[in-house]
Formats: structure tokens, C-alpha cells, sequence
């Protein structure tokens, strides 16, 4: 069996070489005088063209009450569901019968940052934030204990919304 | 020793110092200058972070690349895998001895120095490290040995990719020298000389060369790319295939000096253009800069060389950034079925004009070039006609199949 080739006659100048190098290199010519794309980072955040999603999964952030308390009431969903396995939770109770937890860690280099965890918690309490500086010195400062989740003060992931797929 | 032949050495030593530390800058110039204007052609900045605009990064680059761990493949011919980086950068420093850079500075003093004795000099010193007899031939000669460089690179690193990268350096290289040379004996013939002094100087007289002899001046910009292995014709090192072709082994500063070389190389080519083709330092329109040699007209002429010079290196890197690479097949073909007959045809039809304009009694000066540029207006015209799409070259073709598959049920 062949294959049939069909051949395409087109005009000179659609296929002339010459005639698409110079036109290639007028363009590209033309670019070194365009207005640049980059954004430079360290001294410029932000352009105008740019923003970061607000459905960025970034280190978490645990949500407090009027208090000043972590609103999680150890409940044990996010360890539970945690694909990474990522999060220690000890829970507590005091006299009246709340719970709450004793030790909440989430060590964010095993963090697939899946988003589970917010998606699970009933309280609404621990989530992924829109954040994305997290340099450190030291690797163990990568294990966010509880004061340090509550303390962070970016803004929270929307995560996607099935009933609004694209976000609008 | 005569004081004045202690004094020439003593300039000598001085100019071989200065060209080839400011080749040094320059390159690492060009290699800035190469990532800022690919970057500008693709809507980005570039690096723009050390020093004033990014102009000390290549210094950041050569200090990474000292401290970077040397890595020796296990299956390297030890002894020719550390002295090929050599052989490639020696050859592209000397090349820039015979390239004549500005007008004579005028040079006058006369010293008594310990253990040296009296030393002196007075005149006009040539603007050029060495101005051999055999001028732009002794280029020819080392950018052959370059070659070396680039295939024992290739083959010690006893590597498939960089033996295929080294194998299609040697022939692609070798190829392209040929036609080169062609295109170069025109030259020669109008000249009357292959000093590169000369060569300006007749220049002068006339017109730049790439009025009189624009076909050589495309055959030459062509084999320049392929001489320095640049887009469109990198091909001993064509990332998508080869992952780095000849230098895929080698790491910090032996990788560093095949990348010095390289771009030494390109300016060296570039210099040449600008000296064969658009009159070296010579400043056009004027017989100013031919008078007697001055510190100005040194200055000036030196500027003029620069400019010309990086403009070319400009136009190599704008190509590189435009054109895609061509198939090694197409690569020799083009070499060997168009560029070297038309050098040779070219070769003739100079020499036969250059013939009847003499037996016509016209004097070599500015008609003769007028004459000349108007007779090569026509064969550039013909040469492009003939060069575009579906005449010399073409894509792939409808009727052909190769045999396997025409022999197959």
C-alpha cells in the first residue's frame, strides 16, 4: 500500500526562503524596541497585567475567633484526609467539653498542597493561603506549629468551586 | 641590538598585551550583549542584575565557572580531553594578531632603562599586533586549526553525542573553508595583496570592497556563520539533537573556553568583514584619516573599526535569534553545490572584468569600483533569483521516495 502525497503548488511568494528570512528578521528586529514582558521580582510584586490567582494553594494559614483562639475544634477530618500525611494533631478537651488541640503541626515540606484540608474542615479553620514567600534558613522552620499558623495574616485560598468551574 | 629594533619589540609586547586583554573584554562583552539583545528580541530584559545594566555579568559567570566541580567522563582520553579546550582557544586568540585595528600612532621616546640599556622608538607605529606578508591566509590557516579542537573534543570525550557533534564539525568546517577561500582569491585579485594593511590601503583608493565584490561578501557572511558555528549552522552542537554536541562532557572552565573561543572567534570573523569587505578603520568619504598619522586620527579610526566590527556582531547574533537551524544535508548542500561553484564562477568573472578594465585603461580608483558594484548589482540579482525557493534548494519533494520504500509491495 502507498501512501498519497498531495502536492500543494503555491505561489512564489508564499514559499520564497528570502522573502521569510527578511521578513523574520524584521520582525525580530522590531521586538528589540517592544516594551518588555518581565516582571522584576524582588522590587516589583506586581504588574498590572499580572496577578496572583485567588485560587493559589500556598502554606496554611489556621482562622481565629474574637479571642484570639484557633478555631479548630480537633475534630481529626484533616489528618484524616491529608494524602501527604502531613499534619499532627494531639487533641484536647477542657472542663466544659470543648475540644480543641493540644499540638497542630503541618510540616510543610510533605505538603502536596492539595487543599483537602480546607476543603474538609467543618469549622473552617485551617487553610491554604495565597502566599508564596516562605524562604527559610533553617529547615526545621519548614513545621508550622499552631501559634505560627495562627499568627500568619496573608489572605486565604477560594479554592475551586465545582458550581463555578472557571471562577467567574 | 640596535636601540630602535629594542624599541619596536618593547611596543610590540605592549600591543600584544593590550589587543588580547581588550579581546578578552570584548568577548565577555559580546557574550552580555548576546543574552541582552536575545532577551530584547523575545520581549524579555535579560540579565540586567551585576554591575550597571548587567555589564559584569559575564565576570559573574567566569567566577562561577572556577568554582564549578571539573568532572573527567570515565571513558575520556584523558590526555586529549584536557588539551582540546587549548587547541580551540589558542587558534581564536591568534587569529586577531594580523587584523589592523586603527591609522599609525605616531610613537616617540627615548629611554635608558637597567639591564635593557638605551631603547627607542620614533615614527609611526602600525595599529596592528603583526602585519605579516601573508596576511589573511594566516587566518585561513589557524581557523583550520581551530578544527582540531572542536574534534578531539568531540572524539575524547568518548561519547556518542559529542563524537557525532566533533564528526559533523570536521565536515562542515572543512567544507565551508573552501568556499571561504574562493570567495577570499577575489579579493585578491582587486588587491593585488593578502596583507591586511594593504587591503585597507587599497580600499582607500577606491571603494570598500563590498561595493566591488558583493558576491565574495555574501559568500564570506555566509562561511562566517558556518566557520564559527552559529545559527543557522550550529550544527556540531544542535541542542535538540545532540544535547551540546562537541563540549557535551566538559564542565567549568574547560566548558568556559571553548565558549571564549567561540565568541572569540566570531568577533575575529567580524573583524575580518569589516577589514576585507567595508575598509577597516577607514573612514568613508574622507582622505582626512590618510594624512599623517595623529593621536586623533588613531582614536578615531580605532572607534570606526570598533563600530564596524560590532556591528557585524550584532548582525550574527540577530540571525541567531531569527533563523532556524538547517539539516545537515541541506548544510552540505548548500556548501558544496552553491556556495563553492558560485565563488569559483564568481572568481573568474572578477578576474576577467578586472582584465578588460585594465585593457580598457580604466585607472583603479572610484569608477573602477562603480564599474565593478554595477556588474555584481546584476549577478546578485541572479544569484538571489536563483537561490530562492524551488530552483537550487528545495524542501522536501512529492515524487521522491527512497528506495526502500519504492522496492517494498
Amino acid at each position: 500500500m502507498t501512501i498519497g502525497v498531495k502536492t500543494v503548488h503555491r505561489p512564489d511568494h508564499e514559499v520564497s526562503y528570502l522573502r521569510a528570512t527578511v521578513k523574520g528578521m524584521a520582525l525580530t528586529f522590531s521586538h528589540l524596541f517592544r516594551p518588555k514582558v518581565t516582571m522584576q521580582y524582588p522590587e516589583q510584586t506586581s504588574a498590572p497585567d499580572w496577578t496572583i490567582s485567588n485560587r493559589w494553594r500556598g502554606t496554611h494559614r489556621m482562622l481565629t475567633d474574637e479571642q484570639g483562639r484557633s478555631k479548630c475544634v480537633a475534630c481529626g477530618l484533616c489528618p484524616q484526609i491529608c494524602p501527604a500525611n502531613c499534619i499532627k494533631l494531639v487533641p484536647g478537651e477542657d472542663e466544659e467539653g470543648n475540644r480543641y488541640p493540644l499540638i497542630y503541626e503541618i510540616d510543610e515540606f510533605r505538603c502536596v498542597f492539595c487543599g483537602y484540608c480546607q476543603e474538609v474542615c467543618p469549622e473552617e479553620a485551617i487553610h491554604v493561603g495565597v502566599h508564596y514567600e516562605n524562604a527559610e534558613y533553617d529547615r526545621d522552620r519548614f513545621v508550622y506549629d499552631l501559634e505560627r499558623l495562627c499568627a500568619q495574616t496573608h489572605p486565604v485560598s477560594t479554592l475551586w468551586d465545582p458550581s463555578d468551574p472557571k471562577g467567574e | 641590538m640596535t636601540p630602535e629594533l629594542k624599541g619596536e619589540i618593547l611596543l610590540g609586547l605592549v600591543k600584544i598585551v593590550v589587543v588580547f586583554g581588550a579581546l578578552q573584554l570584548i568577548v565577555m562583552n559580546i557574550v552580555w550583549a548576546e543574552r541582552r539583545v536575545s532577551a530584547w528580541m523575545q520581549d524579555r530584559l535579560g540579565p540586567n542584575r551585576v554591575g550597571p545594566q548587567g555589564l559584569l555579568q559575564g565576570v559573574a559567570d567566569g567566577l562561577k565557572n572556577m568554582l564549578k566541580e571539573e568532572t573527567m567522563p570515565a571513558n575520556a582520553e584523558k590526555g586529549l580531553f584536557v588539551l582540546a579546550p587549548a587547541l580551540a582557544f589558542i587558534p581564536a586568540m591568534m587569529t586577531q594578531a594580523v587584523i589592523p585595528f586603527a591609522s599609525p600612532l605616531p610613537v616617540r621616546f627615548d629611554w635608558t632603562w637597567p639591564l635593557v640599556g638605551r631603547i627607542a622608538y620614533d615614527g609611526a607605529m602600525p595599529m596592528v599586533i603583526a602585519d605579516l606578508p601573508v596576511g589573511f591566509l594566516y587566518i585561513l590557516a589557524l581557523t583550520s586549526l581551530g578544527v582540531y579542537g572542536v574534534v578531539l573534543a568531540g572524539w575524547s570525550s568518548g561519547s556518542k553525542y559529542s563524537l557525532l557533534g566533533g564528526l559533523r564539525s570536521s565536515a562542515q568546517l572543512i567544507s565551508y573553508e573552501i568556499a571561504a577561500g574562493m570567495s577570499l582569491i577575489a579579493v585578491m585579485i582587486l588587491s593585488g595583496n593578502v596583507s591586511l594593511t594593504a587591503i585597507v590601503a587599497k580600499q582607500q583608493e577606491s571603494v570598500w570592497f563590498v561595493f566591488a565584490l558583493s558576491i565574495s561578501f555574501v559568500v564570506f557572511l555566509v562561511t562566517a556563520f558556518a566557520e564559527t558555528n552559529r545559527l543557522p549552522f550550529d550544527m556540531p552542537e544542535t541542542e535538540s539533537e545532540l544535547v551540546a554536541g562537541y563540549h557535551a562532557e566538559y564542565s567549568s572552565m574547560k566548558f568556559l573556553v571553548f565558549l571564549v573561543a567561540e565568541y572569540a572567534n566570531l568577533f575575529t570573523a567580524s573583524a575580518l568583514m569589516a577589514t576585507l569587505f567595508f575598509g577597516g578603520w577607514d573612514i568613508p568619504f574622507t582622505t582626512w584619516d590618510q594624512g599623517a598619522p595623529t593621536v586623533l586620527k588613531s582614536l578615531v579610526t580605532l572607534v570606526l573599526f570598533l563600530t564596524k566590527t560590532l556591528s557585524f556582531c550584532f548582525v550574527f547574533i540577530w540571525v541567531r535569534w531569527t533563523l532556524p537551524r538547517f539539516r545537515f544535508d541541506q548544510v552540505m548542500q548548500l556548501g558544496w553545490k552553491f556556495l563553492l561553484p558560485l565563488a569559483i564562477a564568481y572568481v573568474m568573472v572578477i578576474a576577467t572584468s578586472v582584465y578588460a578594465l585594465d585593457l580598457a585603461g580604466v585607472a583603479f580608483g572610484a569608477r573602477y569600483g562603480a564599474i565593478l558594484f554595477a556588474l555584481n548589482v546584476v549577478i546578485l540579482y541572479l544569484v538571489f533569483w536563483l537561490l530562492d525557493r524551488g530552483r537550487l534548494i528545495r524542501g522536501a519533494r512529492a515524487g521522491y521516495r527512497p528506495a526502500a520504500v519504492r522496492s517494498s509491495p
